[in-house]
């Protein structure tokens, strides 16, 4: 059970039970759906886009802690960013997530996901979220 | 009598190696006894050589042992030898009666009934036939248990049913679909009668006349056998009208630059090299299970699903099952957990030992209807132990306590 104390900490426990940024976003950019088709895990990221920042992120879904945890604390972290910047956080954080590379100070509390590198099977479940925001970016 | 378990285990290599591991994942697909390990290594070793081909004696020989696994399944199965076609899996076996039957005899308006609690295999390739000739598709409800609603039968079979196509044994519910009296209706009522047997030929004795089935389909990985083999059972008389699915060498009986006739059946359904070391060992596997008695698997299973039952009723009120209580349900436990994600659930167990799955399983209709996007798995085989059972019901006692705040 030690993988997963280190893991299950109180703020997957607040994010899962009060994820951050749930909701719609009336007149949003992007609207982008993502599903991780193994799971039926599925979730949809709205981006408000002006002047060449995500002035707001807002995302709906349904999934496990991980997943939960993740979209929550992505939708915080990638308000006020340019899509380049939140890109570059896409980047670091899967690099942490896929290859276990040292958590990047700028990923604050996404921090708290490191753990997830070392059980495979939930790979997939911490990255929806980031995953659907590459997509979403890409529009 | 009761399975002579310890000697069982003994036959699986695997599990020898692994005392720690508690295998609950049966129904995605079997571990495999030394039988089956060594027909395949035998295969590459003392007889490899192509089939249906060669003139010289190695490859006659594989022949031979090739068709011999055609009989070994026949024999598994209460069917002719002509009647069983190699196939990779269920998967492969569905589409091509999809394929070959349902494009060649469906037309705009026809129906294609089948139920909601159908694994993707029995879905999907329905989809896209029906995109193709027009036909339209619907299922058989449930009731809340998780049984067919056969009040509906008789209102869903009208005329322009053409063809019901159904699971045998759920792999999410467990329960067992009374497939001869659904098929002694359909037939009546003039539709080919297709019976996805993935779940229910390596848990219990099947006598495909008796289902009454036109097809019947299987895999092998999940009876103890290799990956890449399985089979389509189709009755004669269905095969010999039936036009062929894949082209290619083998499946012919004459071929001209812009046309060709095609062999008799089972070839006719075996284009290509097939799987040959994987059907041989797949025929080992058949001679195991029926070594051990298909019947005293099936209560092996039925024992094991009770008592997993009773203790998770009694035990774990916060643990949701769901599928049928009676002898109609077979050795698979699907459940949640309070409103914990199954991904969370099982990533737990793991952290036992205790390998459950976790997803929807390649049933989503049923989980929509199930109200949830996924749910945890456990499932059971002959090499199943109560003490399992119990080992998993500790553990999920512990998941429930380390995530006591989250439920
Ligand atoms: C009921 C049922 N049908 C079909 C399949 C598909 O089997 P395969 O993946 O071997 O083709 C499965 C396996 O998961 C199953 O449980």
């Amino acid at each position: 059970m030690k993988l997963l104390e280190e893991l299950y900490k109180e703020i997957l426990l607040r994010h899962y039970k009060h994820p951050l940024n749930f909701r719609t976003l009336e007149g949003a950019s992007v609207k982008m759906p993502g599903v991780n088709p193994s799971c039926g895990d599925s979730l949809e990221l709205y981006l408000r886009l002006e002047d060449g920042r995500i002035a707001e992120a807002a995302w709906q879904g349904q999934g496990c802690a991980i997943s939960m945890t993740s979209a929550s604390l992505m939708s915080e972290l990638i308000k006020g960013k340019t899509p380049p910047e939140a890109l570059e956080l896409t980047r670091k954080f899967k690099a942490m997530i896929v290859d276990g590379a040292e958590p990047a100070p700028e990923l604050g509390d996404l921090r708290a996901l490191a753990g997830v590198h070392k059980l495979h099977a939930r790979v997939k479940c911490a990255t929806l979220a980031w995953n659907t925001l590459e997509e979403a970016l890409k529009e | 009598m009761p399975l002579t378990l310890e000697s069982v285990r003994q036959d699986f290599p695997l599990i020898v190696g692994k005392p720690d591991l508690v295998y609950l994942d049966s129904t995605a697909s079997s571990q495999k006894p030394q039988a089956v390990i060594e027909a395949l290594e035998r295969f590459y070793r003392e007889s490899y050589a192509n089939v249906h081909r060669g003139a010289y004696s190695l490859s006659l020989a594989a022949t031979d042992a090739y068709e011999q696994a055609r009989h070994t399944l026949a024999r598994f199965i209460g069917a002719q030898p002509e009647e069983v076609i190699f196939v990779r899996n269920t998967t492969e076996a569905l589409n091509l009666v999809a394929y070959a039957w349902g494009l060649h005899n469906l037309r705009e308006g026809d129906e294609i009934l089948l139920s909601e609690m159908e694994h993707h295999a029995n879905l999907v390739p329905w989809h896209l036939v029906a995109q193709r000739t027009g036909a339209r598709i619907k299922a058989i409800p449930l009731t809340p248990e998780g049984r067919l609603e056969l009040c509906a039968l008789d209102e869903l079979l009208t005329e322009r049913v053409k063809v019901v196509s159904l699971v045998h044994m759920s792999n999410v519910l467990g329960t067992v679909n009374p497939v001869a009296e659904v098929a002694r209706r359909a037939k009546a009522a003039g539709a080919l009668v297709v019976v996805d047997g993935a779940q229910s030929a390596p848990h219990m004795p099947i006598d495909v006349k008796a289902l009454g089935a036109d097809f019947f389909a299987f895999s092998g990985h999940k009876m103890c056998g290799p990956t890449g083999a399985g089979v389509l059972w189709g009755r004669a008389e269905v095969l010999q009208e039936l036009p062929p699915f894949l082209g290619g060498g083998e499946m012919i009986l004459e071929v001209h630059v812009d046309r060709s006739s095609y062999a008799r059946p089972p070839q006719r359904f075996e284009a290509g090299t097939p799987p040959i070391a994987e059907a041989i060992a797949l025929g080992a596997a058949a001679e195991y299970l029926m070594g051990v008695g298909m019947e005293q698997i099936w209560q092996h299973d039925r024992a094991l699903v009770e008592y997993c039952l009773k203790r998770l009723d009694e035990e774990l009120p916060e643990v949701r099952t769901f599928g049928p209580r009676g002898k109609d349900r077979g050795g698979v436990v699907a459940f949640s957990l309070g409103s914990l994600h199954a991904h969370d659930v099982a990533c737990a167990l793991d952290q036992y030992g205790i390998a459950v799955r976790a997803g929807h399983h390649c049933a989503q209709p049923l989980h929509r209807k199930l109200g949830l996007a996924s749910t945890a798995r456990a499932s059971f085989y002959l090499y199943t132990t109560f003490e399992e059972v119990d080992r998993f019901i500790e553990g999920l006692k512990q998941v429930r306590e380390f995530f006591k705040d989250w439920l």
